[in-house]
């Protein structure tokens, strides 16, 4: 699904050259919940944000879903964010002057699918997570765990391949990220891919896999996945 | 999309009441103040009958020598006099040509309950009517056997026809003018001409005569002009040596209906000019000029230097409103640097983006457009108060007028906001992510 081959991530200014990310390489199988944990500035949200397409890699190999996106244009970049990957973000980023409904259209009207099809797949996603009767509501009428289903409703609407979640929790108090993070479960559990930053080690714990970072670079990958719920019924028969 | 992008746009709006009317305030004294000076100028140099005015001319002699020029070799005169008009009438070389002058009348109503009043007339020919396309309402113009023959007949105007006869049908009635009894043969529908076309010597912007009669007749009854009379040297005394004289007061127009025509009654007027200097009534050589509707409008400076200076000035005024709706612009679609980032994140592109705020300009520009009408209107209204009654007739605001005031604050604004634009378009959603 996603995997970053000695990728470098340089920012450069006259006098000074930083990476931010050096022989990075990562390979993020379908279905897997990756946790990628490491303090701060080692180079998590850049990992992120290269991952997300939000910033290009400045050297090595980038492949999502099969297809090279090293060096895309910008407008082949914005098609595959759209179609591909759902964001969740540390501090939400809705739109304050849109309502619940109208948020999650927003990666729907970039798709140009028809209002009938945005409507169905809003309505599903808010199901999903709980907020059906909030449609209407504006951001700032719902609580941080309210305001975090809505961004994860709005991930889940265009039925991403890969999901990206800046800790999604980091926001949030202890019993609201427990409800987010059960979330994030239940949807991997339903089959998705999901990539999670995370400086917190409890909710890291709770991947399949934790990719830990210092310095830009990959220090400790454990190969051998953690499985849970369904996933770990399942390991546990065939090791019987 | 577009629909989608004007609800942001409208959304956008109503999210920062303040700084929208700032911008539509901006861009609607712009449009309020170019509205103004551009819907006069477009009054005052309009073509009042487009379909012709390549095909109707004013023949230009010079009946006055070089020492009556002031500084250019162009001839100085816009009139011919009697002699010279009464000369191109019978040589007859255009298609239709009418000599004609302004006169008046006092009018007595055959209704004794209406006091006698005061009617501007034109004296002029038969052609005139045809060569100008004018409308009639009832009836038609007189023959050319009437110019011969000197008919006690006249057209009226619709006006005069409303007050006098109520509107109805009064072909064949008589009106009473300077004592003298003349039969109605035609009633015009309303024409209003504007500029006055046949005349833009006496009164460019006033309204058409209400009485027109055949000039023949007003020369054998001895009417003066009403309109300019120039005299460059003596004359004899009387009505015969006004006549003779070489003062100017007779406008004069020959409809041409193509080049080879227009260059064939140039050489006529040449050869005219050439043959009044061998009679020795010209000391010097031949000067004439031949104009098109369209160039007399410019020769006789119908639209004044200053309405130009002024309507320029105007547009100064609205690019420095425009110049302050790109600061507020800017302001606005950087001040949500962070939605554009959520946006590009979810899969916007930077087209995207950039429709979105372009389509947000025109929505302003619209705004500011539809507020540009209402301050032309009152604008206008001003105009009306400080000009003479006949250019505050005609300062009017028509559909034409407002088609080009929005599509004007449109356009400037869309223009405007293109730098906001494109800074809109450049935001790094990575950045505003963080930052958010």
């Amino acid at each position: 699904m996603l995997k970053m081959t000695h990728l470098a991530k340089v920012y450069r200014t006259e006098v000074v050259e930083t990476y931010a990310l050096r022989d990075f390489s990562l390979h993020v199988k379908e279905g897997e919940f990756v946790a990628v944990t490491g303090p701060s500035g080692s180079g998590k949200t850049t990992f992120l944000n290269v991952a997300g397409l939000l910033e290009t890699p400045t050297g090595g190999h980038y492949h999502l879903d099969g297809v090279d996106v090293s060096q895309l244009s910008d407008d082949a970049r914005s098609r595959i964010r759209n179609e591909k990957i759902g964001f969740i973000f540390q501090a939400f980023n809705l739109i304050p002057d849109l309502n619940v409904f109208d948020n999650i259209d927003v990666p729907l009207r970039y798709r140009r699918m028809g209002g009938a099809e945005r409507k169905k797949r809003i309505g599903e996603s808010l199901e999903r997570v709980g907020l059906s009767a909030r449609a209407r509501h504006y951001p700032a009428e719902l609580s941080g765990g309210q305001q975090q289903r809505v961004a994860i409703a709005r991930a889940l609407a265009g039925s991403p391949r890969l999901l990206l979640a800046d800790e999604p929790t980091g926001n949030l108090d202890t019993q609201m990220a427990r409800g987010v993070m059960e979330l994030l479960e239940g949807i991997h559990r339903e089959g998705a891919t999901i990539v999670m930053v995370t400086h917190d080690p409890e909710l890291a714990v709770r991947a399949q896999r934790n990719v830990h970072i210092i310095d830009g670079q990959v220090v400790d990958l454990t190969e051998e996945p953690r499985f849970h719920g369904v996933h770990a019924a399942a390991h546990a028969q065939s090791a019987a | 999309m577009f629909r989608y992008y004007v609800w942001l746009a409208l959304r956008s709006l109503r999210r920062n009441p303040a700084l929208t009317l700032l911008m539509v305030l901006a861009i609607g004294l712009g449009i309020g103040a170019s509205m103004t000076m551009l819907t006069l100028f477009r009054t005052m140099s309009g073509d009042p009958i487009p379909q012709k005015s390549s095909q109707l001319f004013v023949p230009v002699i010079d009946n006055w020598g070089p020492d009556a020029h002031s500084k250019s070799s162009e001839p100085e005169q816009d009139q011919l006099n009697y002699v010279d008009a009464m000369a191109l009438m019978r040589a007859h070389q255009a298609t239709r040509q009418a000599a004609m002058y302004q006169v008046g009348f006092a009018l007595t109503p055959a209704d004794p309950q209406l006091q006698p009043f005061q009617v501007p007339a034109r004296a002029t020919y038969a052609d005139f009517f045809e060569m100008f396309d004018v409308p009639f309402e009832y009836g038609n113009a007189w023959g050319a056997a009437d110019d011969e023959g000197r008919s006690e007949v006249v057209v009226i105007s619709r006006k005069l026809n409303d007050k006098l006869f109520g509107g109805a049908n009064s072909v064949g009635n008589t009106i009473n003018l300077d004592q003298h009894d003349y039969r109605i043969v035609g009633v015009l529908d309303h024409w209003a001409p504007e500029p006055r076309v046949y005349d833009v010597i006496s009164g460019t912007f006033d309204e058409v005569e209400d009485v027109f009669l055949p000039f023949t007749l007003a020369i054998d009854r001895h009417m003066t002009t009403w309109g300019n009379n120039n005299c460059y040297d003596s004359r004899l005394p009387g009505w015969d040596g006004h006549l003779q004289s070489e003062c100017i007061w007779i406008q004069f127009w020959a409809e041409l209906p193509d080049a080879a025509q227009a260059q064939r009654y140039r050489s006529f007027l040449d050869n005219y000019a050439a043959e009044q200097q061998r009679s020795g009534r010209f000391h010097w050589a031949p000067l004439t000029r031949l104009h098109n509707s369209r160039e007399w409008m410019v020769v006789e400076k119908v639209v004044p230097d200053e309405s130009r200076i002024l309507v320029l000035v105007s547009f100064g005024f609205l690019f420095v409103c425009q110049v302050n709706a790109v600061g507020l612009m800017l302001a606005k679609f950087m001040g949500r640097a962070a939605e554009t980032g959520v946006r590009r994140a979810l899969g916007a592109n930077r087209r995207a983006v950039f429709l979105q705020c372009l389509v947000e300009s025109g929505v302003i520009g619209l705004a500011g457009g539809l507020l540009g009408l209402a301050l032309t209107a009152l604008g206008l209204l001003g105009v009306r108060a400080l000009l003479s009654e006949d250019l505050a007739r005609m300062a009017h605001l028509d559909a034409g007028n407002v088609v080009i005031a929005l599509l004007l604050a449109v356009v400037a604004t869309v223009l405007a906001g293109l730098y906001p634009t494109w800074r809109a378009m450049q935001v790094q959603p990575a950045w505003q992510l963080k930052a958010n």
